[in-house]
């Protein structure tokens, strides 16, 4: 039985490209299938579609500071995660907005305050609108998440600047490690709401509810997305190209490695902590609040990046939106056909897209073909 | 002769499978040691650190040691020997284990089972986790690198959430409970009285000899079983192609070095012998718990082979003792710190956190309210800081350090 079956693999390596036509024919009867719930229900379709962008977006978001990372230094970074939980935790810690209705009252069950500190946050007296003032917030988190990726970039991650590359990600995943303790710590027994002006709020289109916070991850996704592909053609962005090329290279020609970096890093960070924000809000979690689950996003989105291709922004988008999609369309038009796969089967959607997808296209969608050298 | 490492004057000698007598002397000093740490013998128990570890409370975290070993042992045949880099060793253990309880496992309503001996499930569960590994190498020979890291990281998660079906808890258990596992007991078939008694105390030869320390020789001799075979693959011609494909793929395949056919036979050996762990892993506590087979773990594997040195056979072994044992330290330290008084232990003792005021970051109890950490929650963060700092400073691991030493002392005194 090994004998035949390895003999069956060795066939199919030998040919190198599994039947595309196989797997376009698939495609085809899956539009095919959506085409027809289209007609018949385009209130669930058009709701599910509005669903999977906006968990195509968080996936993009973290997905776009997988590729800004490796792009620099040409590692994944697997400390994602948590970075993005640290950063929406920052977050929860700047926004007043802990209450929680007990007995029919509304109660305090955290102030706001400054981390590691008794100081009370100074964001609950500042006066004007409550949106501004969470805005302000992000912003602060934000920054507080670029700190980090900065402080990480310079402790760990410098000293390995000439090293072998999966070192580096052994060295993230170390982090990763380390940064969950300290978050799960933080959070403690309790959840830790973000205190989105948004809510659950949201309206409703032909019959569709679609989440405020759908359409706030899709303008967050856009809007970095073109900032990401802006900066590729700023002059700091082709440096970046260039230490990524050759880190060697780039040195003689005047380039600092070591602040492109750090500024990948912080930056990677930024969006890390965007979509750890998001990852507390529909479509990806009902909770509203950071929890133990939300450094998960970032394993969660790992499909994406890899779909779109380690090193291309435009792949870390379309991955995200494709993984996205596939995602939530099997969970709302394929949980009778493959319900074998078990409660919660949506959550392995991903993989098996980025398998089959890595099967056709090793270096996913967009990404670039190693040159290899003898 | 003494023999120098690297210094090869004969070809048999360069094949050998131990070329040098430091090599010899330490393997067998350390097979005694192993095989007679659970005994109250006389030069035995005078050791200090050999004595505490042969402890019965010790002798646990030991045999959890060997499991760490044989799971390193295979990812190192992937790892190390053929250059391809997994994060879902994890998954494989965990088809070993539910290959071992599908086979030896008690049938019933709940579960799926067979009872068969441990001659079967045993071997059973690393051949089938040999398989899979077969199944799943078309996708990972065509990737390189960091894909193919995520690849089967993304495995490990598929595991856990089959693991977790319907149909995959009729042979994985309840995600709370698990589903007890086979004894190690030796039966010719399903007969009532086993052939070899593992699972009770009981008497071997002259001693008496209790379940753990039964257990901790079952596993020591199937430990020393694979480490042998690792170490003995590595000189056969399926070893050096995998060496030539890790150093260069390209330049292995001109020289008529069939990448995919080895590719495949890491991946099959390394599943085989992480089937095994897995199997032992659940054996350890009689239980499988099909969440245990997580992310975690693989890392800790990865650490392992970092932390030993990856590519050499003793570089596992000497990770998997440091991995388990450091955390069991932190705490065995901890809580004597906590009983500590004056002196420098005292001075110590400041680092434990007891009541509420009191200044430490060291918290005695499980859950921790405030900015400290249990000790099990510092155990992680150690463990995270250990392959960052290994990395960073000693990227050789604890082998390359000793391969340093060894490297001084053989021109000493003229090191130049």
């Amino acid at each position: 039985m090994g004998v035949a079956l390895y003999a069956w693999l060795a066939r199919l390596e030998a040919r190198q490209r599994v039947p595309l036509a196989f797997l376009a024919g698939i495609g085809a009867a899956i539009g095919l299938f959506l085409a027809v719930q289209l007609v018949r229900a385009p209130a669930v379709f058009l709701q599910t579609l509005m669903k999977s962008l906006g968990l195509g977006s968080v996936y993009a978001l973290i997905a776009l500071g997988f590729v800004l990372i490796f792009k620099a230094t040409q590692t994944v970074n697997f400390a994602q995660g948590a970075l993005a939980a640290s950063g929406a935790l920052f977050l929860a810690f700047l926004v007043h907005d802990s209450r929680i209705i007990q007995d029919g009252k509304s109660v305090v069950v955290r102030d706001g305050h400054i981390p590691f500190t008794n100081i009370a946050s100074p964001f609950d007296s500042l006066g004007g609108a409550s949106w501004l003032r969470w805005a302000i917030a992000v912003a602060v988190a934000l920054a507080f998440a670029a700190a980090v990726g900065l402080v990480v970039e310079r402790l760990a991650i410098r000293p390995m600047i000439g090293k072998p590359l999966f070192s580096v990600a052994v060295i993230t995943l170390g982090l990763e490690i380390m940064f969950r303790v300290f978050n799960n710590d933080a959070v403690e027994v309790d959840f830790r709401p973000i205190g989105a002006p948004w809510g659950l709020d949201g309206f409703t289109v032909a019959g569709a509810f679609i989440n405020w916070s759908f359409i706030a991850a899709m303008i967050a996704a856009a809007l970095a997305f073109i900032a990401v592909y802006l900066f590729y053609r700023s002059r700091l962005g082709i440096a970046m190209r260039a230490v990524a090329f050759d880190q060697e290279a780039a040195l003689a020609q005047g380039v600092s490695v070591g602040r492109v970096f750090a500024i990948a890093w912080a930056a990677g960070a930024v969006l890390a902590a965007i979509g750890g924000i998001f990852a507390t809000q529909p479509p990806v979690a009902q909770t509203l609040s950071v929890g133990d689950e939300t450094a998960n996003i970032a394993f969660r989105a790992l499909p994406a990046v890899i779909l779109g291709g380690l090193d291309s922004a435009t792949g870390a988008l379309l991955g995200g939106l494709i993984v996205g999609a596939a995602e939530i369309y099997a969970g709302q038009y394929a949980a009778g056909q493959i319900s074998w796969l078990g409660a919660g089967y949506p959550l392995i959607v991903p993989y098996v897209v980025m398998m089959i997808g890595l099967l056709v296209r090793p270096y996913g969608l967009f990404g670039t073909e190693e040159i290899r050298r003898v | 002769m003494l023999g120098r490492p690297n210094l090869y004057t004969a070809y048999r000698q360069e094949t050998q499978f131990m070329p040098t007598w430091t090599q010899k002397s330490v393997f067998w000093v350390f097979m005694a040691l192993l095989f007679l740490l659970p005994f109250d013998l006389p030069i035995i128990s005078h050791l200090p650190i050999v004595r505490f570890l042969g402890d019965a409370e010790w002798l646990r975290p030991m045999a959890k040691v060997l499991v760490f070993a044989v799971a390193a042992l295979g990812l190192n045949l992937l790892s190390g020997v053929a250059g391809q880099v997994s994060l879902g060793h994890a998954f494989f253990m965990g088809v070993g284990a539910c290959a071992g309880v599908f086979l030896g496992g008690e049938g019933g309503e709940a579960f799926l089972g067979h009872g068969l001996p441990i001659w079967i499930w045993l071997p059973g569960a690393g051949v089938t986790a040999a398989l899979v590994g077969v199944m799943v190498s078309p996708v990972a020979v065509r990737l390189r690198g960091l894909y193919l890291a995520i690849v089967t990281l993304g495995l490990v998660f598929l595991g856990i959430h089959f693991g977790n079906t319907s149909w995959g808890r009729r042979i994985a258990g309840t995600p709370g409970e698990g589903r007890p596992f086979p004894s190690l007991d030796i039966r010719l078939w399903k007969e009532e009285k086993p052939l070899v008694d593992v699972s009770s105390d009981g008497h071997w030869l002259w001693f008496d000899v209790t379940e753990g320390q039964k257990r901790y020789f079952a596993f020591l001799v199937i430990t020393v079983l694979l480490a042998v075979l690792a170490k003995n693959l590595l000189r056969t011609r399926t070893g050096r192609a995998m060496q030539a494909i890790r150093d260069r793929d390209i330049a292995a395949e001109v020289m008529g070095v069939a990448e995919f056919r080895y590719k495949v036979i890491a991946f099959s050996v390394s599943s085989f012998y992480a089937g095994i762990a897995g199997a032992l892993f659940a054996a350890l506590s009689n239980r499988l718990l099909a969440f245990e087979f997580n992310l975690f773990l693989s890392v800790s594997f990865i650490a392992v082979l970092l932390i030993g040195g990856a590519g050499t056979t003793a570089g596992p072994l000497i990770g998997a003792f440091f991995v388990v044992m450091v955390p069991e330290f932190v705490e065995a330290w901890t809580q004597w710190l906590e009983q500590a008084e004056g002196g420098i232990t005292g001075a110590l003792s400041g680092l434990i956190l007891t009541s509420g005021d009191d200044f430490g970051v060291i918290n005695t109890a499980i859950q921790t309210p405030g900015w400290t950490l249990s000790v099990y929650d510092w155990n992680v963060v150690l463990f995270g800081a250990l392959i960052v700092v290994f990395l960073i400073a000693e990227p050789l691991g604890i082998f390359g350090i000793w391969v340093r030493v060894r490297n001084y002392w053989k021109r000493w005194p003229f090191s130049y």
